[in-house]
């Protein structure tokens, strides 16, 4: 049956597609099946998802090896919700790419591009799917790497120190994930996730172990953009390709808090994390510093894209917030916020890179005026923005709604006035994006514009749809994420 | 006593402080590519280090052997190995790149460049 | 139309300002079909709200449920006598406005008029959906769609004035409702489990003693189109609008839906026996007493007429909203009439302002002197309305007045009966010269602009319109069984 085989074939898939990719010598044949790849991406992810939601586990053993000897892929609520992130995404970037890389990326590095992209893809979805911490590693190095190639892939020549910046701090932070991950096999002698976590309890006291927890934190912390930790973000996602912002922009910060989580909760274990170790107090401070720090800076960029990269920063500060309020809403609303930020930042960055490819710059001021040359890609651009304040009927207020109750549920409600403090900064830096381009005149003598191409329109259209579908009818995503938390949390479903 | 049995973990420390120290310190672009190196071999090293038994011998079933190192931990660092270098030759790539379009491979005179370079977008 | 259910024309009259808009885009080319989609859909709408008039008297309170976003949580819509009174208003004077609109717009060659009707039609669309909110999400939903959706008519000129003009507008409306308003709809949420408009209120027994005046104040400043002081700066600066705008919206729809909002929470959400315990919640009720005598004071010195009007208004809608703080049921009924009867009085005026503007190009009150022979049916206008501000008979808004003077008699309201009175004074302060300079003072010629000097009535459509609209203020302090009725009602279960 090729249903028992799903969660090996959603990573093996994309890794395999990757070097064909590069070996056929016709740009858009290529484009064509890294496109079909990332669609029947999706479509597993889809039937992982249906498997998985009333609560039952799938396990994979890799070449028949049992664990905790062989490799084991586990898939169950929380990763194959997070599997739904990354290839709802990759299935819009990928068809947009076709377009969008034509005028951004020259025509000999497109099937790198395609073939860098899928191994991206691919790593991604290891991360997320493997029950193996040294496989984690692995495959986190496998999606970095292709990232940073992706990232030095833009026009601008800044692309490459921001790349190399990327470079420096993520090795960095996967090689203390390496230590960690070490010092955890010294103390147990095993590397499987489930084995980890059932030998832990036993070690509490451990000096290795408090250790192994901190490494780990922080390089997590790195690879997520966890401020302060969150320098080589905002060049990064300003001078890649726009198809690459959106995907990386949209999914890569989001499973690496899926990692977080994964050591938080399953492998180190609630009590050890929050109670012994009390991390939700170094969680909650940065948290509060990334939203309200990254919200100011968001308002003072010239660039839109440096505008959403920042924004990015304060929205992962939403996230990790919820989880350092350590109940179940905090928890969901986290969870919510991963699918509901990719949906949203996805859906910007994808307007962002249509307008990239009329207009040719995506600086605040050259936009003056194109609300009206270019109406459905501004309209997308306004939606996605309403997301991102948090406007009633788009996902950005589901989001918000369980975070706010999270914090009452917890009584803080400072941290209730902080989220709708950053909810009215949200407003002033998108604002100034749409009043630029609907109520300001184009400037004499600057290029006509026209709508973009249906080709990246559509795939914007249909992220952006989502982002209201989700927001209106939100009892898919809101019952995927709050059965995750419950499982998480260590309650039953039942 | 404790101390010296364990010196194998004051040389990966020391390893690791020193290509740390020089990622850090350092402007020029190989020199951080080097730190970079100098750090993870460190990381190599406590997982290599971490594998021996005392008095075991390579994990080869042969006679008269009863005791043998724990190969794991060497395999998974030659998959570490192999990701080093990937990420060692896609730094180089870059800093060539970079050197290529910027003529320099200091960083205080890239951000030079470039704080000059937006003035001039900014004026014009 | 008779054969309709209730919900049935709930439905229509939401959607038939929305087709109408659709309407107004196709015919965007010959003005003269845009004109009668215009007229044509806002007569019948207004049909349909008359239709469903008599259910209402009738003791039913029809409902429906759109959609359900969270548990809990929907958009849902629920007719009861206050929203109706407020439905009533603006459905019945949106033909005339808009004869009027066609008038002004015409004769004083607006640009951009199709965009103008467009937004009106979506505007009015939200007014419905506020006046049949069945809840605080769908009222707050709603509200934030009207004040999106009148931007556009407040910056209609385009020049860097309006644009200034309509950031004030945006900033205050915005940031005082999501930054107060919202989460004080969160935190009833988050107390009674639901924001359900109950006739009684809903949170008797979740929430007493201080934190139920801090709840309240966050309503009080959080409906910032309710234009308490200090939240009443927008509304001078919409005032660079066309005047049709600022005399539909900017006196009618969007400030009432303000204080509407305002009673309709203080009526169905807190209920008055819950409030009245509340400690210190006199101290909102002196608040609003202070911006009634101070918006008057301001009014006195604007030169500008249109200015003077806005701070008039400013003035009147805090009586609307002290007539819910009195806590008295008399008082109630004071503030649900007051709504309707200011409405007509002040649209009256408005118009008149519209209708000098347009036949003379004059602006400030300076320049009226001797204009009342010259303009006898604008002018006439202008005095009935200037009665009703007053709150003299036979004008109607003595009625209202009458109401809240009763109420805070019963509830020894001493410092409220003071304020109504001087307030009186100095209504009569700042509206009886300009009836006395328009028709006794003599024309003075140096005044007469250019082009203009032998100007007679304004257009026809206005002068009907205006017409209508002062002959209504009359006939509703002859015949006030109606509004009364409605009135009566107003938070009392069925």
């Amino acid at each position: 049956m090729i249903n028992e085989h799903l969660p090996a074939l959603q990573v093996v898939v994309p890794l395999l597609a990757a070097p064909i990719c590069f070996m056929i010598f016709n740009n858009r044949l290529s484009w064509l099946f890294a496109t079909l790849v990332s669609w029947l991406s999706f479509a597993m992810a889809i039937l992982l998802v249906m498997e998985v939601r009333d609560g039952t586990v799938l396990h994979y053993e890799f070449g028949g090896w049992a664990p905790p000897w062989g490799i084991e892929y586990k898939v169950d609520i929380l990763n194959s919700y997070v599997l739904l992130i990354v290839t709802a995404i990759a299935a819009a970037v990928f068809p947009y790419s076709w377009k969008s890389i034509q005028k951004e990326i020259p025509k000999s590095h497109h099937r790198i591009y395609l073939t860098a992209m899928l191994l991206c893809l691919a790593g991604l979805l290891g991360m997320t799917i493997t029950g193996d911490a040294f496989n984690l590693f692995v495959l986190l190095e496998i999606s970095s790497l292709s990232s940073y190639t992706l990232i030095s892939l833009g026009r601008d020549r800044r692309a490459l120190t921001a790349s190399f910046q990327y470079l420096i701090m993520g090795t960095i932070g996967a090689t203390f994930i390496l230590i960690g991950i070490g010092l955890l096999y010294a103390l147990t002698g095993t590397l499987n996730m489930a084995d980890l976590a059932s030998r832990i309890p036993a070690l509490e006291g451990s000096r290795t172990l408090q250790a192994a927890f901190a490494f780990l934190i922080l390089g997590f912390g790195l690879k997520l953009a966890m401020f302060p930790l969150h320098l080589w973000l905002p060049n990064a996602y300003a001078y890649a390709p726009s198809a690459v912002s959106a995907f990386i922009g949209a999914t890569a910060t989001k499973v690496a808090i899926y990692a977080l989580l994964r050591f938080l909760y399953t492998i180190f274990g609630s009590s050890f994390s929050f109670d012994y170790m009390q991390v939700q107090w170094l969680l909650m401070p940065l948290a509060i510093a990334s939203i309200l720090f990254a919200s100011m800076v968001a308002i003072f960029q010239d660039g839109i894209k440096r505008l959403l990269a920042y924004s990015s920063v304060a929205q992962i500060g939403y996230i990790l917030l919820g989880i350092s309020l350590v109940n179940v809403t905090g928890l969901t609303a986290s969870l919510l916020h991963m699918f509901n930020h990719a949906l949203m930042k996805g859906g910007l960055f994808l307007a962002l890179g249509a307008i990239a490819y009329r207009v040719g710059s995506t600086q605040v001021k050259s936009i003056a005026g194109i609300g009206q040359a270019m109406p459905y890609t501004m309209a997308a651009f306004v939606v996605g923005a309403l997301s991102l304040i948090g406007v009633p009927l788009t996902v950005g207020f589901i989001s918000k709604w369980y975070l706010i109750l999270a914090t009452l549920e917890k009584g803080y409600w400072p941290l209730t006035v902080l989220i709708i403090i950053s909810s009215l900064m949200a407003v002033v830096y998108t604002w100034r994006i749409i009043e630029t381009a609907y109520f300001q005149e184009r400037p004499a003598g600057a290029a006509p514009v026209t709508e973009a191409p249906m080709s990246l329109l559509i795939p914007t259209w249909i992220v952006i749809f989502a982002n209201l579908y989700f927001g209106i009818n939100s009892s898919l995503s809101t019952d995927l994420a709050s059965r995750a938390a419950i499982i998480l949390s260590g309650g039953s479903l039942l | 006593m404790m101390t010296l049995e364990l010196y194998n973990y004051w040389v990966v420390i020391f390893l690791m402080m020193a290509g740390f120290y020089m990622l850090i310190a350092s402007n020029h672009l190989i020199r951080k590519i080097i730190g970079l190196n100098i750090f993870q071999t460190s990381v190599f090293m406590l997982y290599i280090s971490l594998g021996k038994v005392a008095g075991g011998t390579a994990p080869i079933a042969a006679e008269g052997i009863d005791t043998y190192s724990n190969p794991l931990p060497h395999v998974l660092i030659l998959t570490a190995i192999v990701v080093g270098i990937s990420t060692t030759s896609l730094a180089l790539a870059l800093v060539i790149r970079i050197k290529e379009s910027y003529d320099t491979v200091n960083e205080d005179e890239i951000l030079e460049i470039d704080r000059i370079a937006d003035e001039e977008g900014s004026s014009a | 139309m008779m054969g309709l259910m209730p919900v049935d024309l709930i439905i229509l009259a939401l959607c038939i300002p929305l087709f109408t808009a659709v309407g107004i885009y196709l015919a965007g080319n010959s003005p003269n079909v845009r004109e009668g989609i215009t007229l044509g859909g806002s007569l019948l709408l207004f049909l349909t709200i008359v239709a469903l008039t008599p259910h209402i008297l009738d003791g039913e309170r029809p409902s429906f449920e759109l959609i359900e976003i969270l548990p809990g949580l929907k958009l849902s819509f629920t007719v009861e006598p206050l929203g109706m009174i407020f439905a009533l208003v603006a459905a019945t004077l949106w033909p005339i406005n808009s004869l009027y609109s066609i008038g002004y717009m015409r004769s004083n060659n607006e640009r951009k008029q199709t965009r103008f009707y467009i937004f009106f039609a979506i505007a009015l669309s939200s007014v419905m959906a506020i006046a049949f909110a069945g809840n605080l999400l769908t009222l707050f939903v709603f509200y934030e769609v009207l004040t999106l959706s009148t931007y556009p008519l407040v910056t209609h000129a385009g020049t860097e004035k309006a644009r200034n003009a309509g950031r004030v507008y945006l900033g205050i409306l915005i940031s005082t409702s999501i930054g107060l308003l919202l989460p004080a709809i969160i935190w009833v949420w988050y107390l009674a489990g639901t924001t359900d408009f109950t006739a009684g209120g809903i949170l008797t027994g979740h929430i007493s003693g201080p934190l139920l005046t801090v709840l309240a104040a966050l309503f009080i400043f959080g409906i910032g189109k309710a234009a308490v002081m200090p939240t009443h700066r927008w509304l001078p600066a919409a005032m660079v609008a066309p005047t049709p705008v600022s005399a539909l919206l900017h006196a009618v729809a969007v400030v009432k839906a303000g204080v509407f909002s305002v009673v309709k929470v203080v009526a169905y959400i807190f209920g008055l026996d819950l409030l009245i315990t509340a400690p210190g919640i006199e101290w909102l009720l002196y608040i609003a007493c202070f911006t009634v005598v101070a918006a008057s004071i301001i009014a006195l010195q604007q030169d500008n007429l249109k200015k003077r009007l806005a701070y008039s208004t400013i003035s009147q809608l805090s009586y609307v909203v002290m007539g819910a703080l009195i806590l008295a049921p008399l008082s109630l009924i004071g503030a649900s009439l007051h709504i309707a009867v200011h409405a007509f009085g002040k649209i009256t005026l408005f118009f008149a302002a519209g209708s000098i503007y347009t036949a003379s190009k004059k602006t400030n009150i300076s320049q009226l002197n001797g204009i009342g022979r010259r303009m006898p049916w604008t002018m006439a206008a202008f005095s009935i309305g200037a009665l009703s501000m007053i709150a003299l008979p036979p004008a109607a808004g003595f009625l209202s007045k009458w109401y809240l003077l009763l109420g805070a008699s019963q509830q020894q309201q001493y410092i409220a009966m003071a304020v109504i009175v001087m307030s009186t004074l100095l209504n009569a302060a700042y509206f009886v010269p300009i009836i006395y300079a328009a028709f006794l003072k003599p024309e003075d010629p140096d005044q007469l602009i250019e082009h203009k000097r032998d100007h007679k009535e304004a257009p026809l459509p206005m002068v009907i319109a205006l017409t209508i609209t002062a002959a209504a203020t009359l006939l509703i302090f002859i015949f006030p069984g109606l509004a009364l009725e409605l009135a009566q009602a107003v938070g009392v279960p069925v």
